[in-house]
């Protein structure tokens, strides 16, 4: 239907990959921290909630300056996490991708702790006496009532991880092939003279992959409520 | 040992100190209004809340003990839970449900307990569905499954039937009476119900206000009028044991034997020799100065008065015990001898003329059989 250019079609398989990378690997941190906040009760929860939803308040200009400080090869952690691992955010796609973490990490957190809320707390104690221990627990209780709320969060984390431009374009600048995803060259199309329709052309392409990420996430969703309603 | 409690528990409020020892077996009610401690007490049982001190014993186990510093964890104290809202998984069907317990315990039924646990539960045609897609009383009925597949030392009953309504309360009943006589196990059932009382338990503790206020054989508490909240349910009469003897050549009603006397009930279908239990309640008995003829009531009784208290408006409760031999010696300390409980009016008393140590007899109007289901 849309007859793409090497170049887009790139940048399209490196949005995808970088948004899958983000999700995959922020994932796990999600379903703990949403499982500490929807069931733990300890000092400091309202802290950790207000750290875990600061990227949906701050400018993402500032989250990606605030990677800059944190990650860059001459910053502490960047300059440890390089020399340590080889690992270098600046300029790699692999920035982009913790970026585009940092970034989808509410959308994930909020709905798994959605999902969790709806457990009856008293399920733990039965289940305790029924002879099953906390990692038992986790896994027969905890994991199988956060699915839906997994499946959500995990649609919808990836369709804001292919939309992040601020965070990305400040942190790992907008290099061809390598951190250039699909808000990033439709942004260079638009700079470019004569680049209008391909501007135009990517932009459906976005709003088209939206959409799909919109209606999976609803499915997900109207799982979830009647599981909750049940 | 079945059971032992001593224990003082403190939790903002509402104190509660708790001791008792039930030495065999069967069904032990925890009995009291609401707010009294129990679901607390049987929470600390269960490990679910930690007592300030004492000692918890469950037949030769000490699973809790505040001086050597033994608290063993929920899950190794080999606790059955029955809880009021049945709490099962709604993620897993019918079958994990049942089985949760049982895959996660070293020490299982044999296979063949088991499947006799699920067959009288009547569990085999639901094992398939969801629990959302039960009823309340089957709900209940899965819970009780799910906790005896997982062979506890012990059972504990949170008024289990407290959410359902009479006809699936008579649903689960039986099931209970099966566990009283064919299960060697303790049980603890919390109940608010003076009713499931008298039908179910071999002992009560009768708790209030935080306190277990006494404790002792259903037979004997129920026929004290000492403890507050027994007293108020003076109107629940007696419970008393009795034996199937024998039945009318048409098999339409069934002799018993209660302590030497002969009780007519409607036919029982069950063979001589049964043990039951008969619910006499105190409403339901008269009180004749001479034996009444031509009277529709099958059991008149010749019973001795021996306690006139005044009960509740313009009533008297009347004790009596059984037989009209009884000489005063004996009516200072009537045990062992079935006792009566009626309650009739204060006019009534003064026409008749009642006293103690009187002569009198007891008409019984209506007699609830229950306890020990046909041996097969």
């Amino acid at each position: 239907m849309i007859n793409l250019t090497p170049a887009e079609i790139d940048a399209l398989l490196l949005s995808l990959r970088i948004s899958g990378v983000a999700v995959g690997c922020a994932l796990p941190f999600a379903i703990i921290v949403a499982t500490a906040l929807a069931l733990g009760r300890f000092p400091g929860r309202f802290i950790l909630d207000a750290i875990v939803h600061l990227p949906l308040i701050l400018p993402p200009v500032v989250m990606g300056y605030l990677l800059l400080i944190g990650f860059g090869t001459r910053a502490p952690l960047g300059a440890w996490l390089y020399e340590t691992f080889d690992i270098r955010f600046v300029f790699s796609w692999t920035g982009a991708a913790l970026a585009a973490a940092i970034v989808s990490f509410p959308f994930q957190v909020r709905a798994i702790r959605l999902s969790l809320e709806t457990i009856n707390p008293g399920l733990y104690q039965a289940a305790e006496t029924l002879g099953a221990g906390r990692i038992d627990r986790f896994f027969s209780l905890t994991l199988p009532f956060a699915l839906p709320g997994i499946i959500a969060g995990v649609i919808t984390a990836f369709a804001a991880s292919l939309g992040e431009f601020g965070a990305i374009i400040t942190f790992v600048s907008n290099v061809p092939g390598e951190t250039r995803t699909l808000p990033l060259a439709i942004y260079t199309a638009i700079q470019t003279p004569g680049g209008e329709l391909a501007a135009a052309r990517l932009a459906a392409l976005s709003i088209g992959l939206a959409f799909a990420g919109l209606l999976l996430s609803e499915i997900a969703m109207r799982h979830i409520r009647k599981r909750a309603t049940s | 040992m079945s059971i032992g409690v001593n224990i003082h528990h403190k939790i903002k409020k509402f104190t509660l100190d708790a001791e008792f020892h039930i030495q065999e077996p069967g069904i032990t009610a925890l009995f009291g209004p609401s707010g009294s401690g129990k679901t607390t007490l049987i929470n600390i049982i269960a490990g679910l809340e930690n007592p300030t001190r004492g000692h918890i014993q469950i037949r030769d186990h000490v699973i809790f003990e505040h001086n050597r510093q033994i608290n063993l964890p929920i899950r190794q104290r080999r606790v059955g839970y029955v809880f009021q809202d049945a709490r099962l998984f709604p993620h897993k069907t019918v079958r994990d449900n049942l089985y949760f317990g049982a895959r996660r315990n070293a020490n299982k039924l044999p296979h063949d307990e088991q499947e006799a646990i699920i067959e009288m539960l009547g569990l085999a045609p639901l094992m398939a569905r969801r629990p959302n897609k039960l009823s309340g009383g089957e709900k209940q009925r899965v819970a009780l499954g799910r906790a005896l597949l997982a062979n506890p030392d012990i059972l504990l009953l949170d008024e289990p039937l407290s959410a359902l309504d009479y006809a699936r309360k008579e649903e689960i009943l039986p099931y209970f009476e099966w566990l009283r006589d064919h299960r060697k196990l303790p049980i603890l059932y919390v109940t608010h119900s003076i009713d499931e009382v008298a039908r179910l338990a071999d002992h009560i503790v009768v708790m209030d206000k935080g306190k277990t206020l006494a404790s002792g054989t259903v037979f004997e508490m129920l026929s004290r009028s000492d403890l507050p909240p027994l007293a108020g349910q003076f109107d629940a009469g007696t419970v008393l044991a009795a034996r199937i003897v024998s039945r009318d050549p048409k098999g339409e009603v069934s002799f018993l034997d209660c302590g030497g006397q002969r009780i007519v009930v409607p036919y029982l279908g069950r063979p001589a020799n049964n043990d039951v239990r008969l619910h006499i309640r105190a409403r339901d008995v008269m009180i004749a100065r001479t034996p009444p003829n031509g009277i529709s009531a099958n059991n008149i009784i010749p019973v001795t008065i021996t306690k006139i208290t005044d009960g509740k408006g313009d009533t008297l409760d009347v004790d009596m015990c059984f037989g009209h031999d009884a000489d005063a010696a004996f009516l200072a300390k009537t045990n062992g001898r079935p006792t009566l409980h009626a309650r009739i009016t204060r006019w009534s008393g003064t026409r008749l003329k009642l006293g103690l140590q009187q002569k009198v007899y007891a008409v019984i109007k209506s007699v609830t059989v229950s306890g020990p289901l046909a041996k097969k």
